[in-house]
């Protein structure tokens, strides 16, 4: 009988694990794509509609057009999680069983866990960037906006793409600066780290950045509620920011069913499992990917990326009852847009902070890590063919593994300076 | 890393001064962690939390959020404000004998 694999999300883990799945097994298996919408959104486009730097449509594209044959995919919401009985309960359609089981459900937006965010203020002073309606809508805000206090802030990690926020504050710069308005405009960054980036190095590199650019930042600051009247930000240590317009990044959470699928994730809703072989602790035939997932790492589209061919390598052993040899190593690379069409690129694993550098080849590049160039602006631009057409059909992209570095470039890395 | 010496014992620190090694960790330590932290006595609720913080730290491999703290410990947010000012999770972690809380990178 053929292997039934449930997958359950058809973002990036969900489509690039189906896929690599279904070219692995053709009729061996039957595998299952469980969504509730069929819109699939290029999240790191986001950051551009805002700016006008990308239009909503350019983002978006059904989900079911990214599988491939013999991929069956339905629309339904997931009710909960039987790991006892290997079942899936969905709202509107017949309980699915299956063999093996991939959480890749992402992680939610929840902006009414923070008291004050959400009311008449959201969508007019209180903007996010983090969905495709917020950013449509940041981007009518920002084109009236003609001056006063423009506070970017981060309510509390986990959240998507850490570097977004930072890159929203470098666009915003930018822009203002090509309208005119930058000298009427206090462009601020308020976070809950001790500082720009969550590793020493990379942080220390960006807050000079952000200096540079005369953006303020306040460090260190847990948001407890925002008061849209008077508003201003209230931390739970009662400091207070106040702002003209807000840009926010909601706290971020796993989607209900898994608080309603008792074992399978933490209090925060994500799926816990092990930071290596991406094996859930709750049953050995379920696997987190991506964001869902709460190794500790980015919850970065690259990291998803690099989990997947560990993830299917995974299953396949799980279903043939061999031990599981797939080893994640947490590797994660990101560019940061810095405005003025250039970017950073960072590359680290859980060992490995992101260092100065060269990418992907140690020495020669051709993209330098942790410094400003345009030839990492124009590779950023350069990947959204590749999200459609290499990653979420389950290729390789040419040059860039799922492992950190190549062995013999590891001594390197690890040495106490990094190569230069 | 550099080595310090807490309650006594020689033990490896890191530049924040958190433990490098949370098996080395016990509750006389915890004392002068405190201590070197302004809080004199560590109370009941103080314990509660740090408690929770070690126990989750040593099941999972990481230190809890200050948000997951709020849902899980038993204490609200507020309080944890009021017994740890400043950074609940991070001094709660310190006192803990764990490493600093990186809000999940």
């Amino acid at each position: 009988m053929a292997h039934r694999v449930l997958i359950l999300g058809g973002g990036t883990g969900g489509t690039l694990v189906a896929n690599r799945l279904q070219r692995l097994y053709g009729e061996a298996a039957s595998i299952t794509v469980v969504d509730r919408d069929d819109t699939h959104v290029y999240q790191p486009g986001l950051l551009f509609v805002p700016f006008g730097l990308a239009e909503p449509g350019e983002i978006v594209r059904p989900r079911h057009a990214q599988f491939r044959d013999g991929i069956d995919f339905r629309l339904d919401d997931v009710q909960s999680v039987d790991i006892a009985q290997n079942t899936v309960h969905l709202a509107n359609s017949p309980d699915v069983q299956y063999d093996a089981l991939v959480i890749a459900t992402g992680a939610s937006l929840q902006p009414e866990e923070t008291d004050g965010l959400t009311g008449p203020a959201w969508g007019t002073s209180i903007h996010t960037f983090y969905s495709l309606e917020g950013a449509s809508a940041l981007r009518r805000a920002l084109d009236e906006f003609d001056g006063g206090r423009l506070v970017i802030n981060v309510i509390d990690m986990p959240i998507k793409c850490p570097v977004a926020p930072l890159e929203f504050c470098f666009l915003a710069d930018w822009q203002l600066r090509k309208r005119g308005l930058r000298d009427q405009v206090d462009l601020t960054f308020v976070t809950p780290l001790d500082g720009a980036f969550t590793k020493p190095v990379a942080s220390a590199h960006l807050d000079a950045l952000l200096r540079e650019k005369d953006i303020g930042v306040e460090a260190e600051f847990a948001t407890g509620r925002v008061d849209a009247s008077t508003k201003l930000l209230h931390s739970w240590d009662e400091r207070e920011i106040p702002y003209d317009l807000l840009v926010t990044v909601p706290v971020h959470g796993g989607p209900a069913y898994i608080a309603r699928s008792p074992g399978l994730g933490d209090a925060l809703g994500f799926v816990a499992a092990d930071r290596h072989t991406l094996q859930s602790r709750a049953a050995p035939n379920i696997f987190a990917i991506g964001d869902a997932a709460d190794v500790p790492t980015s919850k970065a589209g690259s990291v998803t990326h690099f989990e997947g061919e560990i993830v299917v390598e995974n299953i396949r052993r799980f279903l043939e009852g061999d031990e599981l040899t797939g080893f994640y190593d947490g590797h994660a690379n990101c560019f940061i847009e810095t405005g003025f069409h250039k970017a950073l690129l960072i590359d680290f694993d859980y060992e490995t902070e992101p260092l100065p550098g060269r990418f992907p080849e140690p020495h020669l590049g051709p993209l330098p890590l942790l410094a400003e160039s345009r030839l990492n602006h124009l590779a950023k631009l350069a990947f959204q063919p590749l999200y459609w057409h290499v990653l979420l059909p389950g290729h390789d992209i040419p040059g860039v593994g799922s492992q950190f570095h190549p062995p013999r470039a590891r001594p390197a890395m690890h040495g106490s300076g990094g190569p230069q | 890393m550099t080595t310090t010496t807490l309650a006594g014992a020689t033990v490896e620190v890191d530049s924040e001064g958190f433990l490098a090694d949370a098996q080395q960790w016990n509750e006389q330590m915890a004392a002068e962690i405190a201590r070197d932290n302004g809080i004199e006595q560590l109370s009941d609720r103080q314990w509660q939390v740090i408690n929770f913080m070690r126990k989750t730290y040593l099941e999972t491999g990481s230190a809890p959020s200050i948000r997951s703290l709020g849902k899980t410990s038993g204490v609200p947010i507020r309080e944890l404000y009021q017994l740890f000012p400043k950074g609940p999770a991070k001094l709660a972690a310190k006192i803990g004998g764990i490493p600093k809380p990186r809000g999940c990178i």
